[in-house]
């Protein structure tokens, strides 16, 4: 019988003959009937990447993008039915991208806007009271440690993808400065946005994400490590999640 | 059999949600009667599509309408996806949840389209387990929708409607009659649309459809309609709507717009019409 | 005062700061905005009907083909990264499963 496996192999491509035993209902073969599945398919993934991507989309033009997206739905059709998770390896996949290798900020520019639309998904919290660290003694603060919000996301990169980003998608940002940049992701209520983290504050929220005790990620950030500043973005953003003193290993 | 405490959708127009009209809704002196959302939007962790959902619920009465389920599938359902769908419904309890007679996912991979399937005793077996399944896990009836077809099988040995009737017999489930389906279906296939209603089980429809296609053409220049809702929906539509309230009585009726996506004053005018075709239905 | 201590001190500062506003934009103002979706939706509507769009006949499999239109990464000039370095980006993991807080 004609099984749904037949029926599937063309509709990604069309070097295969369209399946038997179709019609137009009158008798006839359905011939180009079957393509508007084919194009169904196809044009649908294809906007899925476009408005997940819309920055890698105006990087590289429109008609570049379609051309990517052509190749990446075929080579990597969804394996979830949520097309808000669709394109998880897209970044990967234009790694291999040749006729784009010479823009080597492509792949890191896709894993920030796939680590904005996590963000944008992930699971609602409520911010930890900051009264927590008033007047907490110095021991107490050194051994506290602190959970990130399960919207904030640190992506590290030699590129300045927070610049490239903005530049893309904020009119009026200045062009990206040759630097490399660490992107904080956070979401202080449902909009998700990327910052530049300063110096020493990769360690910090690494230290942070591992778990590790305030004292000890102070420690990683080096001693020119602003950690006022550093703690005003993070409650500025509601970031911080909870705040634990318990003396937990 | 699954009919528990859900009141059901009211007999009214209602509109599918778009997060772009959230504001226009809540401003709206005179919303629509209900709301329906596609089911795989809101399977997120969080964020705003989520609160705004919740928000909605307060007000309207939602229904939930899969678009991902691949009910007529030949795989086994995913159980994932179930699972999602059971949380979802769980928590929202909304007035109603319903699917399509088509099929999405193959081996794994979701094609994100509504894919057609064959009417045999094969597929009609596990179209009603998969039913059985879908109503088993959410602890209610679920209602199916008639697709939209651009071809047909020579394996086919019933008629969908009688496949949809028998469905319907074995599962206890409810229909979802899109009407804009039915002339899309009915044209490109070579039938007519008032006699597909005449056949199509109505005693099972809890909820009607409507949307607008666009026209295209086939290899030997027939007209070919595309479900693409992403128009108004066409006279002869409103006229079949029409004759099947004449059968019906009034039902819950959804304006569909999903591609180019208008303001909501222009949706509104929609409904309006909607509203008018309830209107004439003789009590 | 040692380091620490002055830690202590900045942190408090901060604290206080944000405790004296503790509530600043409420979620249910926010929850209007419509914002950005940032990813595709899914829908049961059907697409551009028999257009080529999705039976054109190109190698995609191959990697041979070139660039066609131009998009803004000609209005930057950014140089291969000066260290030669080629390390890409790395999302770190959030560990979720640490010791309830």
């Amino acid at each position: 019988m004609t099984g749904q496996h037949s029926f599937r192999a063309p509709l990604l491509n069309a070097d295969l003959a369209i399946p038997d035993g179709l019609t137009d209902g009158l008798g006839r073969p359905a011939g180009a009937r079957y393509n508007v599945y084919r194009n169904n398919v196809a044009v649908s993934l294809a906007e899925a990447l476009e408005t997940g991507f819309p920055a890698i989309a105006k990087l590289i033009g429109p008609e570049n993008f379609r051309m990517v997206a052509a190749r990446y739905l075929r080579a990597a059709p969804p394996t979830s039915p949520l097309m808000m998770h669709y394109g998880a390896g897209f970044p990967e996949f234009l790694e291999t991208v040749e006729p784009l290798a010479h823009l080597g900020y492509l792949p890191d520019v896709a894993r920030l806007e796939l680590a904005l639309r996590r963000s944008f998904h992930a699971a609602d919290h409520a911010p930890a009271d900051p009264a927590l660290l008033q007047g907490v003694d110095e021991d107490a603060l050194m051994a506290c440690r602190m959970t990130l919000a399960p919207s904030a996301h640190l992506l590290r990169s030699p590129w300045p993808i927070v610049s490239i980003w903005a530049f893309n998608m904020r009119p009026g940002s200045p062009k990206p400065q040759a630097r490399p940049e660490d992107a904080l992701i956070l979401r202080a209520a449902f909009d998700p946005e990327p910052l530049v983290l300063p110096e020493g504050g990769t360690a910090f929220v690494t230290a942070l994400i591992r778990g590790e005790n305030f004292g000890s990620a102070l420690t990683a950030a080096g001693v020119d490590f602003d950690v006022g500043a550093m703690l005003n973005l993070l409650f500025t953003h509601r970031a911080i999640a909870g705040i634990s003193f318990k003396d937990t290993p | 059999m699954f009919d528990t405490d859900h009141e059901g959708l009211p007999a009214t127009p209602g509109v599918g949600y778009k997060p772009q009209h959230f504001n226009d809704i809540l401003k709206d002196a005179a919303p629509v009667g209900w709301l329906e959302i596609h089911a795989e939007n809101y399977m997120g962790d969080g964020g705003r599509p989520l609160a705004q959902l919740r928000h909605l619920s307060e007000r309207f009465p939602i229904s939930v309408h899969g678009v991902g389920l691949s009910i007529g599938g030949e795989d086994p359902l995913d159980p994932d996806h179930l699972a999602r769908l059971k949380h979802l419904v769980g928590w929202l309890n909304p007035a109603s949840f319903s699917e399509h007679l088509a099929w999405s996912t193959h081996d794994s991979h979701f094609l994100n389209d509504l894919l057609p399937l064959p009417y045999t005793d094969t597929t009609l077996a596990s179209v009603a387990d998969h039913i059985d399944q879908v109503q088993e896990a959410l602890g209610r009836q679920m209602l199916l929708e008639n697709p939209s077809s651009y071809l047909a099988f020579t394996q086919s040995t019933m008629s969908e409607t009688d496949f949809l009737r028998e469905l319907a017999r074995r599962t206890g489930c409810g229909l979802l009659l899109d009407v804009n389906n039915v002339f899309v279906s009915a044209t490109n296939l070579g039938y007519s649309p008032i006699e597909y209603i005449d056949a199509y089980p109505l005693d099972r429809v809890k909820e009607i459809h409507l949307g607008g296609h666009d026209e295209d053409e086939d290899d030997h220049g027939a007209p070919l309609l595309i479900d693409s809702h992403g128009r108004a929906v066409v006279d002869p539509v409103w006229t079949l709507l029409d004759e099947t309230l004449a059968r019906t009585g009034a039902r819950p009726l959804l304006i569909e717009w999903d591609t180019d996506v208008p303001d909501w004053a222009t949706l509104r005018a929609e409904t309006m019409r909607a509203q008018d075709a309830l209107a004439r239905v003789p009590a | 005062m040692s380091t620490s201590m002055k830690t202590a001190a900045i942190v408090g500062a901060v604290a206080a700061t944000f405790a004296a506003h503790a509530t600043t934009a409420s979620a249910q103002d926010q929850v209007k905005c419509f914002g950005v979706s940032l990813a595709g939706e899914n829908d049961c509507a059907a697409g551009p009907g028999t257009t080529c769009a999705g039976t054109s006949k190109v190698d995609y499999q191959g990697n041979a083909w070139t660039l066609v239109d131009a998009g803004t990464c000609e209005e930057m000039e950014l140089p291969a990264m000066a260290d030669g370095s080629a390390r890409m980006g790395s999302l770190e993991a959030l560990e979720r499963d640490l010791p309830a807080s």
